[in-house]
């Protein structure tokens, strides 16, 4: 990775049918780099990628590809291809010709467009499927062909859309992995598109979090888990307790009826703030022994640890922990100053934080929604 | 219950063929007579190949249907893209009921209505009415557009529309990328909707004998004035080969539609044991 | 979502403009008719000249009712028993229905007539077997067995798709649930076809009431009904204007007929024209 800015997108605003998608975003995207727009549906992360990509024009705002703007240069002139999120491979034409289709287009000559084909097949995994129907093909395969499909291209930029959604979770993992290390081979800049916060921690150099068609944060995985920016960032990243706080001064912050050493600094005296605490960072210790203390109302087994529900003052917080505790039982609660982490308010505090209403079962059913959109 | 059922289909596919069946055969009966089959000839078919008009008339019926239904394929394809990209629910739903009045009004109100038309029309620009090849071209392409768009609209609205993005993508025009992509996809509803409206314009009896006249007949206007008053058997040879024809069609259609369908799955099954 | 292309935005001009000049100006021009003179002065003329053909409406009405009847009364059962032989039969079988379908009605009904004309096949084979004539063609049941003869496949056809079309599992149920094999027909086969049955219904009751050719060749040109009508005042220009009115009349009575039996099936789009 380095530091030449290849595109950038400056105040760019669509709205379709009166309604806003995109509202005045900012981004710089840089060569030979794995962006990931992240947000939940409807945040305007496709609608990013296709203003990219070419096949929407912004209403405002624009876009800078290489030095140069491209707001109205149609997708057959970009220097950029696309991994469609349903794959989009022409069912008329076998493996192959599909892969082939854009050296067709440039006339190249027909030796060089079968070595290349090899090439790129070699380079997804699947020799020896050139005669191939498309529509024999399985999810993954096919998703290994429009990946071909595009990188035979050179593309100085790859557009991936929700590549993975359709796929089931053991060959998600496997494709992860692929896909990082066919960008790091290729050197090509990825810009990926999903609203899979883990698979946005994984594979990316950069992460961009997209809400109500506005960038929230831009940073690499560890800045976005460990610094949040704000109540939705905090939330829509991983599990968060966030907290209703006081900056009393400088490294220290008040919550849950209690003063706490902290890392943070910069905020006026006494300013009311979101507390964030991630859920592994809390120790459970004896009652003596703890900061804070609660009762426990729920423990559920997940393997590695126990996911907890702690009644502190009303407040519930959810931590993970390796001790088991039973139901009920009063426990004492340990923080390091480095596990608290202070934001400014924003418009998303107190939306999120609280565990009251959690239930397992409610996560995975707003999640199939998600998918399903 | 099984053998009543059986009965039952056995009689009413009796009743239905037995007329087309017997004129077939006395259709080879020497003796002219309808009541009692005398002696196998061919003499009416002799005499129905030494009719000129016959096969004027058969020519006459080719030309139109080719051409009504080539036309009717190529404004009803472009219809159906435009329908398909069509955004207000209002608009498309007044073109498409305003498309299918052809096919839900009777033939006769269709045909008067045409007729109407180009009398009016020829009255106003004060030319003699001519009724002919171009006023039965116009009619057939009427009747038959209905059934192009049916056949070719959902192929539109069942394609992904990524697939013209991805062409786009790779560097394709949108030309390129219509020929490319989107006609392979569609190509089939457009060789229904044509075979659809070539058979039509070749049936179509009660439109044509509105907006026709005596000089240029189709085959079933010649059928209809051959056998206004008398019997002719030259005409029921006439009939019997066309039924031939019709049927050697339908089995073809069928007979193809199976062995496409039979391979596919032999694709199918020889990649999933790979 | 995805910008028109300029090709998409004028696609469906030319058929518009072909949809204007020859569909929607026709039937302009039937609405003119209807309501002008001779001269084509306004005048509602031949409108009170239509209660003279109000016999020809009634036996029209009458003769495609009973026809559609007939039709629906042999044509359900067809369907049925269709639905129910083993698919490779059933395949041919279906081919069967359809072939009538493409055969031009010209000549099915000419071949009709020629059956049981008074010197056809049938009379003389009932000779040979020393029975009486039965002189069909020229009576009201020559020219409703000609009608049922020719559109029983356009009922069939429709009927045997929306059966085809009900999932088995909703006649298991229906017996697990307690139903008898006729209550299984009344209750859910018969409410489940219904789309089929008013489709073929239609596509029976509307050739039925305009035809003229079944009517000039099994009724032996005696009868006069409206199709016969429109077609005799068309031959000369005087008297397009009536014609043109008895058209229209004719259009309005199919229009709302469609609409109620839409109605009664509770939806307009499904069960469509099966060709």
């Amino acid at each position: 990775m380095n530091e030449t800015t290849l595109i950038s997108l400056r105040d760019v605003s669509k709205a379709f049918d009166g309604e806003t998608v995109l509202d005045a975003i900012s981004l710089d995207i840089h060569d030979k780099e794995f962006v990931t727009l992240l947000g939940p549906s409807g945040c305007g992360k496709t609608t990013t990628l296709r203003i990219i990509g070419g096949f929407e024009y912004p209403d405002a705002g624009t876009v800078i590809f290489d030095g140069k703007e491209i707001n109205d240069v149609p997708p057959y002139k970009r220097p950029v291809n696309t991994v469609f999120q349903k794959y989009a491979l022409f069912p008329n034409m076998n493996v192959f010709e599909n892969i082939a289709f854009g050296l067709r287009i440039k006339k190249t000559s027909e030796e060089e467009i079968v070595t290349r084909v090899k090439e790129m097949l070699a380079l997804v995994n699947l020799k020896g499927f050139e005669r191939r129907r498309v529509n024999t093909l399985s999810g993954g395969q096919q998703q290994r062909v429009a990946i071909a499909r595009a990188l035979i291209n050179n593309p100085k930029v790859l557009l991936l859309d929700e590549p993975l959604g359709a796929l089931d979770l053991k060959l998600r993992k496997d494709m992860q992995n692929e896909l990082k290390n066919m960008q790091q081979k290729t050197g090509i800049t990825f810009i990926y598109v999903t609203h899979d916060q883990e698979e946005a921690l994984s594979m990316s150099d950069t992460v961009v979090v997209m809400s109500g068609g506005k960038i929230q944060q831009i940073g690499s995985p560890t800045t976005i888990y460990n610094e949040p920016i704000n109540a939705f960032v905090a939330d829509f990243i991983g599990e968060s307790n966030i907290l209703n706080g006081v900056m009393i001064s400088d490294f220290k912050a008040k919550f849950s009826g209690q003063t706490f050493k902290c890392l943070d600094s910069g905020f006026a005296p006494n300013e009311p703030v979101d507390v964030v605490v991630r859920p592994e960072d809390v120790d459970v210790v004896p009652l003596d022994k703890g900061m804070l203390s609660g009762t426990v109302t729920s423990v559920t087994f997940k393997g590695v640890h126990y996911e907890i529900i702690v009644d502190i003052g009303g407040f519930k917080w959810m931590i993970q922990t390796t001790d088991f505790v039973a139901v009920g039982e009063i426990i004492g609660l340990y923080i390091e100053p480095d596990a608290i982490h202070v934001m400014k308010k924003s418009e998303f505090s107190g939306m999120f934080g609280d565990y009251s209403s959690y239930s397992d079962e409610l996560d995975r059913l707003s999640d199939v929604t998600e998918e399903n959109e | 219950m099984k053998i009543f059922s059986k009965i039952y289909m056995w009689i009413i596919f009796l009743i239905l063929y037995a007329p087309i069946i017997v004129m077939i055969v006395f259709s080879f009966n020497d003796g002219g007579s309808l009541s009692s089959f005398t002696e196998f000839s061919f003499k009416w078919y002799e005499e129905l190949f030494h009719d000129d008009a016959a096969f004027g008339a058969l020519k006459n019926s080719l030309i139109l249907a080719l051409a009504s239904s080539v036309l009717a394929c190529i404004i009803g394809t472009f219809a159906a893209m435009g329908l398909n990209a069509m955004k207000s629910k209002y608009i498309k739903a007044t073109i498409s009921s305003v498309t299918n009045i052809p096919m839900m009004n009777p033939d006769i109100v269709t045909g008067v209505s045409m007729m109407l038309l180009f009398v009016a029309v020829a009255g106003i620009i004060n030319i003699p009415v001519n009724l002919g090849f171009w006023t039965m071209l116009i009619a057939h392409t009427t009747f038959n557009l209905p059934y192009v768009i049916l056949s070719v609209l959902p192929r539109f609205k069942q394609m992904d529309k990524s697939l013209v993005e991805a062409a786009l993508d790779l560097g394709g025009t949108p030309t390129y990328a219509f020929f490319k992509v989107q006609l392979p996809e569609i190509l089939p509803g457009i060789i229904s909707g044509l075979m659809l409206g070539f058979t039509l314009s070749l049936d179509d009896f009660v439109i044509s004998h509105f907006v026709s006249s005596p000089n240029f007949q189709t085959l079933p206007l010649y059928i209809y004035n051959q056998t206004a008053h008398n019997v002719k058997f030259s005409m029921y040879a006439l009939c019997a080969i066309v039924v031939v024809v019709i049927l050697c069609l339908l089995l073809l259609v069928n007979f193809m539609g199976s062995i496409s369908n039979y391979r596919n799955r032999k694709k199918d099954l020889k990649h999933m044991g790979a | 979502m995805k910008k028109k292309s300029i090709l998409e935005r004028v696609a469906a001009v030319p058929h518009t403009v072909w949809m204007i000049m020859f569909i929607v100006a026709p039937m302009i021009f039937v609405l003119f008719f209807a309501f002008t003179d001779i001269n084509g002065n306004f005048s509602f003329i031949n409108i009170t000249r239509l209660a003279q053909y109000s016999n020809v409406f009634l036996l029209s009405i009458g003769f495609a009712l009973i026809a559609t009847v007939i039709c629906l009364l042999i044509g359900y059962p067809l369907a049925y028993f269709l639905a129910k032989t083993k698919p490779s039969t059933q395949k041919i079988l279906v081919l069967l229905i359809m072939l009538p379908m493409w055969i031009s009605l010209l000549i099915r009904t000419y071949s009709l007539m020629a059956l049981l004309d008074n010197g056809g096949l049938l009379n003389s084979l009932l000779n040979q077997l020393g029975l009486a004539d039965i002189n069909i063609v020229g009576t009201t049941q020559g020219v409703i067995l000609g009608m049922i003869y020719d559109f029983l496949p356009y009922m069939v056809l429709p009927i045997y798709t929306a059966i085809t079309k009900i999932d088995p599992k909703c006649l298991e149920a229906a017996s697990d649930l307690g139903c008898n094999n006729f209550k299984v027909m009344t209750k859910v086969i018969i409410p489940l076809s219904a789309p089929g049955i008013i489709s073929g219904i239609t596509m029976v009751f509307i050739p039925s009431i305009s035809t003229f050719y079944i009517s000039q060749k099994l009724g032996a040109g005696k009868f006069d009904l409206i199709g016969d009508t429109i077609e005799r005042l068309f031959q000369n220009v005087g008297t397009y204007n009536v014609g043109a009115a008895i058209s229209l009349v004719m259009m309005i009575l199919i229009t709302i007929s469609v609409v109620v039996m839409n109605k009664f099936s509770g939806n307009d789009d499904d069960g469509g024209i099966i060709v």
